[in-house]
């Protein structure tokens, strides 16, 4: 399990749009900065202090290779928090999933009675459907 | 059928969740408020549900039990603050292996077009006691979600 801070600094990182696209982009392989910028219309600072949030919640590692720094993801932590709120999902998943059922039964039930209890007042009604 | 969103934002020590049901509103509000219903669809299907208390009035207080074949058992009580109705229903929650760490639940009902989309509000004491609550996967198993990485990437891909 991982402790409070790691958590928030990894859903903090995954909150916003540009960093899910690099690591989007990251599953692919490693790649430079200028690399990672070319998609955006962002300048590569920005991209760095993107990285910086991603590499600080363990989600990439950088290393250097002659002058270009490269990014790596980093499944791991990713994988711990996706681990920690599938147990929560789970329990409330399986629980509606059941619901689902019961309102279904519920309201198959109360079709039926109620379809008993207007049949007398409701005759020409029920015909007429029928022959629609 | 939506899937259901649960959303823990970093350093607020709450638990958002939606989900939509495709029945009316009364009907919906019926089965979280009627004893019998409730126990009939709250928690995994591996357990078996008993409520011993569930007193729906302002100060009412509200306990079950989930049960296993293996003997384990889980008690969860708390108490009902105000008059609850499809708008709203406030309760505490507090998981007996963890006394003293109590939430404050709002679960509100919604109906558009026939649906009703459902919301919980989880508020906890603090942050650590949410990822402390929320981590412990409420009782349940924590070992499939691994395969969910992939699944949790597409994901964020496809929101990117």
């Amino acid at each position: 399990m991982m402790v409070a801070e790691q958590l928030d600094a990894v859903f903090g990182a995954l909150a916003d749009p540009t960093r899910r696209a690099i690591l989007a982009r990251l599953r692919r392989g490693e790649a430079t900065v200028g690399e990672l910028a070319a998609p955006f219309e962002v300048s590569q600072p920005a991209i760095s202090r993107h990285l910086k949030v991603l590499e600080q919640a363990g989600l990439i590692s950088r290393t250097r290779r002659a002058t270009a720094r490269l990014s790596h993801l980093r499944a791991e932590p990713l994988r711990e928090a996706t681990v920690w709120l599938a147990g929560y999902r789970e329990f409330w998943e399986e629980s509606y999933e059941r619901l689902d059922e019961l309102l279904a039964t519920l309201q198959e039930q109360d079709g039926k009675k109620e379809t008993i209890r207007s049949r007398p007042r409701d005759r020409s009604r029920r015909k007429g459907r029928r022959t629609s | 059928m939506t899937e259901m969103q649960i959303t823990a934002a970093p350093g607020v020590p709450q638990v958002l969740t939606s989900r939509t049901f495709d029945a009316p509103r009364e009907l919906v509000y019926r089965a979280f408020t009627e004893p019998d219903l409730l126990a009939q669809w709250l928690g995994p299907r591996r357990y078996r549900m008993t409520i011993d208390r569930f007193d729906l009035r302002d100060g009412g207080t509200w306990r079950y039990v989930h049960s296993d074949d293996a003997g384990n058992a889980f008690g969860f009580h708390g108490v009902f603050h105000g008059e609850a109705s499809p708008d709203g229903i406030v309760q505490t929650f507090e998981f007996e292996g963890a006394p003293g760490h109590v939430s404050m639940d709002t679960v509100t009902f919604e109906e558009t077009d026939g649906r009703t989309t459902v919301r919980t509000n989880s508020l906890f004491q603090s942050v650590e006691a949410r990822d402390a609550m929320v981590g412990s996967g409420m009782a349940s198993g924590m070992s499939e979600g691994y395969e969910r990485l992939e699944d949790l990437l597409a994901k964020l891909i496809a929101n990117a």
